[in-house]
C-alpha cells in the first residue's frame, strides 16, 4: 500500500499508519523526492506515529529521505516516534543525525518553519 | 491461614478421647523437662551454625518463647498463637538476613530434639511409644510446616513493600511550566532503574508535548560507565521525541568520573545547578522572569 503525501502550503507531509515493508519505504523516498521537485516544497513531515518497529533499514532510509531533499531543497521532519520506539532506538544505536524530530506533527511544523526561516520562498 | 486451624482441628478430631490422656501426658512431660530440652535444643541450633547472624543470648531467649508456643500448640491443637508468635518472630528477623533454611532447620531440630525425648522415656515400651508418636507426629508437622510458611509469608510481604517503595521513589517526572519537565534523581542508578526512567520520562514528553527536561542529578552519589551510558541514552531518547534535555547537578566528582570515563558527552547539554537548569530551560522556550518592582521600591529609585 503506497502512503499518501498531503501537501499543505509549502510542506508536504507523508503519514506513516503501520509497520512498513521495505519497498514500501523505498516507494516512499521516490515519491517524495519526485514531489519535493515537482510541487517546489521547502519541508516535510515524516509521522512514524503508527510504526511500533523502527530497526536500521527504516532508520537509514529515513536519513536517506532527509539528505535526498535536502539536496532538493526541502528539510525533513521526523515526528511522532513512539516511548518505546525510542528506548530502542538509542539502545541499538540507530541515529537519525542529521535528521530534525519533534513530537508530532504540529510541532514538527513548528521546527521547519524556524528551520527554512529566511530561505527564499520561490515567489510564494 | 483458616484452612491451616481447620485442618488442624481435624487431626484433633480425628484423635479420639483415647488419646486427650496421652497428650496431656505429653504435653506434661515436655513441659517439665523444659530447661532441659530447651538447652540442648539451642545447643544444636548453635551446633548447626544456624542463626549465626543472632546472639546466643537472643537465640536463647527466641528459643525459649518458640519451645512454649510449640508445647501450647501441641496441647491446644490450634496453631493461631504460635503463627501469630512466628509471624511477629519472622519480622523481627528477616530484617537481619535469617535464611529460610535457617528456619526451617531450627523448627525441625526442636522436632527432633522432642521425639527423641519421647523415645527415651518410652523406650520400655514400645507399644505406648507408637501411640504417643501417633498424637505427636502429625500436630509437630503442622507446626514446622506453619511456621515455615509464617516466615516464608512475611519475606514475601517485605520483598513486596521493598519494591512498591524503590517504584515510588524512582521517578517523579514534574511539570514546572508549560512545556517544561523537571526529574530529579536521587539515590542509585543502575541500568534498571535508568531503564524505568527513560520510559517514564518519554511518556511524561507525550504526555505533557514537553519540548525541554532538566534532568537533575545532584542525588546521585556515584556512576559509572554504564550508568553514563544510559543517561547519554536517554538524552538522545529524548531528542528523538523532540525534546531537549539538560542535565544538572553533576557534582565535581561525577564530572570528574565522566571525563576520566571518556564518556561522549558532546551530546549533553549541562548546566551546573537545578536553578541555572530550569533558566537555560526558560530561556530555550522563551519565558523571560522577570521580578515585580514594587511601588515603593519604584519611588525610592
Amino acid at each position: 500500500m503506497a502512503i499518501p503525501i498531503l501537501k499543505q502550503g509549502p510542506w508536504l507531509i507523508a503519514s506513516i499508519q503501520s509497520a512498513l515493508s521495505d519497498s514500501e519505504i523505498l516507494a516512499l523516498r521516490d515519491d517524495l523526492a519526485d514531489m519535493v521537485g515537482r510541487l517546489r516544497a521547502r519541508g516535510i513531515v515524516i509521522d512514524v506515529g503508527g510504526v511500533d518497529v523502527i530497526d536500521s533499514f527504516v532508520a537509514r532510509s529515513l536519513r536517506t529521505i532527509a539528505m535526498t531533499t535536502r539536496l532538493r531543497g526541502a528539510e525533513t521532519v521526523i515526528v511522532g516516534i513512539q516511548p518505546d520506539v525510542a528506548v530502542a532506538m538509542v539502545q541499538f544505536q540507530l541515529d537519525l543525525e542529521p535528521l530534525h524530530t519533534a513530537l508530532d506533527l504540529e510541532e514538527g511544523l513548528e521546527v521547519l518553519k524556524s528551520q527554512t526561516n529566511g530561505a527564499p520562498d520561490h515567489g510564494r | 491461614m483458616d484452612t491451616d486451624g481447620q485442618a488442624v482441628a481435624d487431626v484433633a478430631a480425628q484423635a479420639p478421647e483415647v488419646d486427650t490422656t496421652l497428650l496431656r501426658d505429653l504435653v506434661g512431660h515436655l513441659r517439665e523437662k523444659r530447661p532441659d530440652l530447651r538447652q540442648e535444643w539451642a545447643s544444636r541450633i548453635t551446633d548447626a551454625q544456624l542463626l549465626r547472624v543472632m546472639r546466643p543470648d537472643e537465640i536463647f531467649s527466641e528459643v525459649t518463647a518458640v519451645y512454649d508456643n510449640y508445647v501450647d500448640a501441641l496441647e491446644t491443637g490450634s496453631v493461631e498463637a504460635l503463627q501469630a508468635y512466628a509471624r511477629d518472630l519472622s519480622e523481627r528477623i528477616v530484617r537481619r538476613g535469617v535464611e529460610t533454611h535457617e528456619v526451617l532447620g531450627i523448627v525441625l531440630l526442636l522436632r527432633d530434639v522432642l521425639a527423641r525425648a519421647l523415645f527415651v522415656r518410652h523406650q520400655g515400651d514400645p507399644e505406648l511409644l507408637n501411640r504417643v508418636l501417633d498424637v505427636y507426629e502429625p500436630a509437630a508437622n503442622r507446626i514446622a510446616a506453619t511456621v515455615g510458611v509464617s516466615f516464608v509469608e512475611e519475606r514475601e510481604r517485605v520483598i513486596r513493600e521493598q519494591q512498591a517503595a524503590i517504584r515510588e521513589l524512582s521517578t517523579p517526572v514534574l511539570q514546572v511550566r508549560d512545556r517544561l519537565l523537571i526529574l530529579p534523581i536521587i539515590g542509585v542508578l543502575d541500568s534498571q532503574r535508568a531503564r524505568q526512567l527513560t520510559e517514564q520520562l518519554l511518556h511524561a514528553i507525550r504526555e505533557n508535548r514537553a519540548k525541554v527536561v532538566v534532568i537533575d542529578i545532584t542525588g546521585v552519589a556515584t556512576i559509572d560507565l554504564t550508568v553514563a551510558n544510559n543517561l547519554v541514552q536517554t538524552v538522545k531518547a529524548c531528542s528523538l521525541m523532540g525534546a531537549s534535555a539538560i542535565i544538572t547537578g553533576l557534582s565535581s566528582g561525577i564530572a570528574q568520573t565522566l571525563v576520566d570515563l571518556g564518556v561522549d558527552l558532546s551530546t549533553m547539554q549541562t548546566v551546573g545547578d537545578l536553578q541555572g537548569g530550569l533558566e537555560e530551560g526558560e530561556r530555550l522556550l522563551g519565558y523571560r522572569v522577570s521580578e515585580v518592582v514594587s511601588p515603593a521600591a519604584d519611588g525610592a529609585a
